[in-house]
């Protein structure tokens, strides 16, 4: 009996999850799938993109500068002692570009733009603001999930290049004004290792998949939200943490695809 | 058809039930036009559910509701939407969108559907303001105002697109007497002067009795009293007098279903 139960938990475990994945590709589709009007759109589109992108620029900076000098300092060590501190440049920013510009941003953003989505969407519908759309005839999947999706998927992409930028400066900060590896060495050697398509375009389309599971998740959280200020609290964790087991096993598949 | 008929909404057999808790068995009832209709029943007995079913939000089990003849759970979306232009609902919590203040809130509906210039629009929103008492308060957030200030911009929102049919969702919940007094005067003036159809779900007895024309009282998954308020009063069913005098125990227990008291109390642990 007890091998039954546990089979049949396990199937409707199974059940629930492909059930939820249903759902929330219906609700991708209801919002992305119409007419586009531009003009009702767009400020609705720009509104988030403040929100989403712009609101989450000061934490993208310092952590990808923070990560770059660490980064750095860590690679020095290590390369100082086979005399190829000259390396450092290429080492840290292919280690930016391939890996940690996408993931660390997609592991922020969605700390701290996907966790507030779920929320926000979750106090809407628990207020009603939701239904309240909807009874005066405006589709709620067009009005608030739709902006906030495409916000997303417009700023992450932006916000991993600002964050492999500011990384990069901040490895040479480290390895060029303090460690005083040689500025031209440094520059140019990173320069000729750096590829656009090898390197380059697979860090954009790394964060472009990951920009759309994070985004989709949270929103899809928030809507799915049980209205009380339990299932807001529940939702929110569970946006920050499926997004960041889903953006850590993409990223190895990924990888594996594009390098491997 | 019957196109003009005094009936605006009509309600058929209706069945609902959540997973496995049956809410409604079978309902029918009529909501006439231009009436101040109100449905009364203890709490939790899924009275928005049924606002929410005669708005085609929810989907039934089986029966039909009727609006102005046309069956709401059989239309497309798009036609639902259509018909969605002509109610409207006040929500408990008001739900103002808390991102834009109370003018855009007004004025959201006729931006998204009227298709008006701007300048009409803003005389529109200040006279909806106005009959709820609430220009002044035109440029202030919702979270600037009290919570019955919130349910009196939701009701100059939920009248902007001028609809033939107001449902209200517990309005005088959580009020003052106060705010309590000039919403139960809203609902009644507006109802006359725009010959609104509301429909008022609340389980305040006084004040309903007060406004409606005719009530519908709902327990046990259906209907067991209708009637002018007069009726009501006048009425000698024991569930009827025990709702509407508010008496704790009848034939509504104070207690929830248990097993027999001396027993469990000498019984120990089963």
């Amino acid at each position: 009996m007890a091998l039954i139960d546990a089979v049949a938990r396990l199937g409707r475990a199974a059940i629930g999850q492909v059930t939820g994945m249903g759902r929330a590709g219906l609700m991708l589709w209801g919002a992305l799938v119409a007419v586009p009007r531009p003009a009702k759109g767009m400020p609705l589109l720009i509104k988030q993109l403040y929100v989403v992108g712009v609101q989450s620029l000061i934490i993208i900076l310092v952590s990808g500068l923070f990560i770059g000098m660490v980064l750095a300092l860590q690679g020095y060590t290590i390369l100082v002692d086979f005399g190829t501190e000259e390396s450092l440049g290429p080492m840290v920013a292919l280690s930016l570009l391939r890996e940690l510009g996408p993931v660390v941003t997609a592991l922020l953003f969605a700390g701290r733009a996907g966790s507030a989505l779920t929320a926000e969407i979750g106090l809407m519908k628990s207020t009603e603001q939701l239904s309240s759309l909807e009874m005066m005839a405006v589709d709620p999947l067009r009005q608030i999930i739709a902006p906030r999706f495409w916000a997303g998927v417009i700023s992450m992409p932006i916000l991993a290049v600002l964050f492999t930028a500011v990384g990069i400066w901040g490895g040479h900060i480290v390895g060029v004004e303090w460690k005083g590896i040689d500025h031209g060495a440094f520059w140019s050697i990173l320069q000729a290792s750096v590829e656009w398509r090898q390197d380059i375009v697979n860090c954009l389309i790394k964060s472009l998949v990951f920009a759309i599971v994070v985004t989709w998740i949270a929103l899809y959280r928030g809507y799915e939200v049980v209205p009380n200020p339990e299932g807001i609290s529940k939702a929110t964790t569970s946006t920050v943490v499926q997004s960041s087991l889903a953006v850590l096993a993409l990223d190895f598949l990924l990888t594996a695809i594009m390098f491997g | 058809m019957n196109h003009k008929s005094d009936t605006l909404v009509e309600i058929r057999n209706l069945g609902f039930s959540r997973g496995e808790r049956v809410i409604y068995e079978d309902i029918s009832l009529a909501i006439p036009r231009g009436k101040v209709t109100a449905i009364m029943g203890p709490s939790g007995i899924g009275k928005t559910t049924l606002l929410k079913l005669i708005a085609g939000q929810l989907t039934p089990d089986h029966g039909e509701v009727l609006f102005d003849g046309v069956d709401i759970h059989k239309v497309s979306r798009s036609e639902l939407f259509e018909l969605r232009k002509r109610m409207s609902m006040l929500f408990q919590s008001g739900a103002l969108f808390t991102d834009i203040n109370v003018f855009d809130n007004v004025a959201f509906a006729l931006r998204e559907h009227s298709g008006l210039d701007e300048a009409i629009i803003r005389r529109i929103v200040l006279m909806k303001l106005e009959a709820v008492g609430l220009r002044g308060a035109a440029q202030l957030m919702p979270s600037e105002l009290s919570g019955g200030m919130q349910r009196r911009a939701a009701l100059a929102r939920a009248i902007a697109l001028e609809p033939e049919m107001v449902m209200y969702d517990e309005p005088f919940a959580g009020q003052d007497p106060i705010s309590m007094g000039v919403l139960v005067k809203l609902i009644r003036e507006l109802s006359d002067a725009l010959s609104l159809t509301s429909v008022v779900v609340s389980h305040d007895v006084g004040e309903v009795l007060g406004i409606a024309d005719y009530v519908y009282v709902i327990a046990d998954k259906k209907i067991i009293a209708e009637g002018t308020p007069a009726e009501l009063k006048a009425s000698d069913d024991a569930r009827l007098r025990q709702f509407i005098g508010g008496e704790p125990d009848g034939p509504v227990p104070f207690h929830y279903p248990a097993a027999d008291y001396q027993k469990e109390l000498v019984g120990g642990v089963n």
